[in-house]
């Protein structure tokens, strides 16, 4: 798939991944302009729904990025994330999304690098995937 | 129908060099409920904030979406300027297009441009959603924890207990002082350390609110600002200790330099922290010749650790000092003594016969054992030419490096560190001795490598910004908590099971039993909004509207694009 950019929706945690994000920034970490985020205090708050909503319309891969396990700013939010995200994808399996569009990660504030490293790596898978089939349903 | 103004930050060329500002507010100007868009060439400036300020006044806005940097630095400053004109502080959105944009997409401005516009389509459509809000108040734990007994933390304690707040100082070590307790004698005004460090013990001592923990470990950091919970291991005995605000005062180390310049197997090569032990212990080489900037100003660790030139020019002048007929060199890159002391030093040395060499990266001096001793060849720049110095000890000038544990105390509270491991401040001008964390600050060579004297200062400012809260008594809480909405919620309790923090419950009422929260113990996670099944559980700030808008917002400016 020559030529196509995926449009990806990314929910990032105020305390880790967003902060992670602006160390990035800060840095001058380079990446592919593809990911837009959305900043929520943490990442247990992504209701699936969001995720379904995002790829159901069309949105090319959705980005889910918290603390690290034990990191959490919220003690045990992000355990939650971990449970739910996984079930999330075995959903998109089951209605026959292919469920690498759904990524969960962990970035702390001091991983501006990794940030960079988990941006460009899923940009490149989800282009691999080629352009969300539903897309066309969509529109 | 909601009245947005959309205001695009040029940050000077940070944003305005890559984004397309120009086009980003005629796109601006096109979204739905947008009554005006505009561009500053610096939003947070005075004149940046007076034009929103006039503008929100003039267009009767009633919402403001100011495109610029991070929240997590300027939102309070917005917030307070439309605070100002007269709306509800919550009904503002950010939209960052600095560190998510302009400063990672500095070679694609184009698509920077377009991902620009498609943040502030997201942003646009959150706002437009957006309600006012009311603040609670929380109280604040009236402690402060100070983490490590250098000079900076130590600075830091005398002036929070100088206000008589109980003020908790925990130290890894056995003794206090840190790299201070290592130096004999401190520049460029030549005093005793030991001098220095007892007057500090003397403040601590006297003070009833002190509380000291030597040989001390942090092992974990709770809560938010106001109520803190700092874990201590004191040789296997845990200590929780609560606290309103903390002090990151870790320090740094020097660096060793393992087999640079023949360390490690020429004796007569030590480091700056070796020298000042020797002269401490009244020895009196005659022959010295010091190499600067050992491991730094080169790839790999670039920085300059500005206080290694001082630091020989002050042993430098102690070595003539001890014996005037000594021989004294220093081989420099160039000789970093800036303000008004440290440059009188500098003359000093050089009338007092110092021999001041200025050697290249590209040619850096050798030190090789002969019979006769230690000699140091260097290709001198300004004389052109090859000379053999004999040394009786070859001092060399390295750098302050990050303790190798510095990442784990940023990982304990959440902080962010720059890729030499110096823990990085909120902001390098606004707020240089806080963290974007609320409640945390930062101190001394943690932060960067710096003299005594900024160290001390520094550590007096941290204690002055930590001192706030603890004053003021209570935090204003940001109104990011849950609320359940009875006539939706089933009282399946999904929620209730979520929560960390124990702060929701199923009431009844009317008749009805629901889910209430308790918002003094709630802090604005959302984890139960994901919860709940029947979508009655709302974050305020972060409606399932407002982040489903965002969502169509983005669908929408990708989908126009194909």
């Amino acid at each position: 798939m020559t030529g196509f950019k995926p449009t990806i929706l990314a929910f990032c945690c105020n305390w880790c991944s967003y902060a992670g994000a602006d160390l990035a920034g800060v840095g001058r970490l380079q990446m592919p302009p593809n990911v837009h985020v959305i900043r929520v205090m943490c990442s247990a708050s992504v209701k699936p729904e969001y995720v379904l909503k995002a790829l159901s319309q069309g949105i090319d891969g959705v980005l889910v990025l918290g603390c690290h396990i034990g990191d959490c700013h919220y003690m045990t939010g992000n355990h939650r994330t971990a449970k739910r995200m996984p079930l999330v994808q075995r959903v998109l399996k089951e209605t026959g999304i292919d469920d690498r569009r759904l990524k969960l990660d962990w970035v702390s504030a001091a991983e501006g690098e990794k940030f960079q490293k988990v941006i460009t790596e899923f940009v490149q898978e989800v282009q691999g995937l080629g352009p969300n089939p539903l897309r066309e349903v969509k529109f | 129908m909601a009245r947005i103004g959309v205001f695009v930050c040029h940050c000077g060329h940070n944003i305005a060099s890559t984004v397309n500002v120009e086009e980003v507010v005629e796109f601006a100007k096109r979204l739905p409920e947008v009554v005006v868009a505009e561009h500053n060439l610096y939003s947070c400036s005075e004149e940046g904030l007076t034009s929103i300020r006039k503008s929100i006044e003039g267009n009767k806005l009633d919402r403001v979406v100011v495109a610029a940097c991070t929240p997590r630095t300027h939102e309070p400053l917005f917030r307070k300027t439309i605070e100002l004109a007269g709306i509800n502080k919550y009904l503002f959105e950010f939209v960052n297009i600095r560190e998510h944009v302009s400063w990672i997409h500095t070679k694609e401005p184009q698509s920077a441009t377009e991902k620009a516009k498609k943040l502030i389509a997201m942003g646009v459509a959150k706002a437009a959603l957006l309600e006012p809000q009311k603040e609670g108040e929380s109280n604040v734990i009236p402690s402060a924890v100070v983490i490590g007994g250098g000079i900076a933390g130590l600075t830091a304690a005398a002036s929070l207990v100088a206000q008589n707040i109980h003020t908790h100082l925990i130290e890894r070590d056995a003794r206090l002082g840190g790299n201070l307790a290592e130096i004999g004698v401190v520049g460029p005004e030549f005093r005793q350390s030991k001098e220095l460090l007892a007057e500090l013990f003397r403040e601590l001592k006297a003070s009833p609110t002190m509380h000291l923990h030597l040989s001390s470990k942090v092992t974990e950091i709770k809560g938010f600002v106001g109520n803190f919970e700092v874990t201590i291991d004191n040789g296997g005995n845990t200590e929780r200790i609560p606290a309103g605000t903390i002090i990151v005062a870790t320090g740094a180390e020097e660096w060793t330099p393992k087999g640079e310049y023949g360390y490690g197997i020429v004796p007569a090569v030590i480091t700056q922290m070796e020298l000042e032990k020797r002269l401490t212990n009244g020895e009196k080489p005659r022959r010295v010749v010091f190499i600067q900037c050992v491991g730094s100003r080169q790839p790999g660790r670039e920085y300059c650790s500005r206080i290694c030139c001082n630091t020989s020019l002050k042993n430098a002048l102690r070595l003539l000092d001890a014996s005037p007929d000594a021989t004294v060199s220093i081989l420099h890159r160039d000789i970093m003594s800036s303000g008004t002391a440290s440059e009188h030093m500098f003359k000093l040395a050089s009338e007092r016969g110092v021999r001041f060499m200025r050697y290249g990266l590209d040619k850096p001096a050798k030190v090789s054992r002969r019979e006769n001793g230690t000699v140091v060849e260097v290709f001198d720049e300004t004389l052109d030419e090859n000379l053999d110095l004999d040394a009786d000890l070859v001092v060399l000038a390295t750098p302050m490096v990050a303790h190798s544990d510095s990442r784990d105390v940023g990982k304990l509270l959440k902080v962010p560190l720059d890729k030499f491991g110096f823990f990085l401040e909120a902001h390098v001008k606004l707020r240089p001795v806080e963290f974007a964390t609320d409640g945390v600050f930062i101190c001394g060579a943690a932060r960067w490598p710096g003299s005594v004297g900024e160290c001390a200062s520094q550590g007096m400012a941290a204690a002055a910004k930590a001192a706030i809260p603890i004053r003021k008594g209570k935090v204003m809480i940001e109104a990011i908590t849950a609320q359940s909405d009875p006539d939706k919620c089933a009282a399946c309790g999904n929620c209730v099971i979520a929560c960390p923090y124990e702060a929701i419950e199923i009431v009844e009422s009317e008749g009805r039993r629901y889910a209430k929260v308790n918002e003094a113990l709630c802090k604005g996670c959302g984890t139960c909004v994901a919860a709940c099944p029947n979508d009655a559980m709302q974050q305020r700030g972060f409606t399932t509207r407002q982040l489903s808008a965002m969502i169509d917002a983005l669908v929408k400016s990708a989908m126009e694009e194909v």
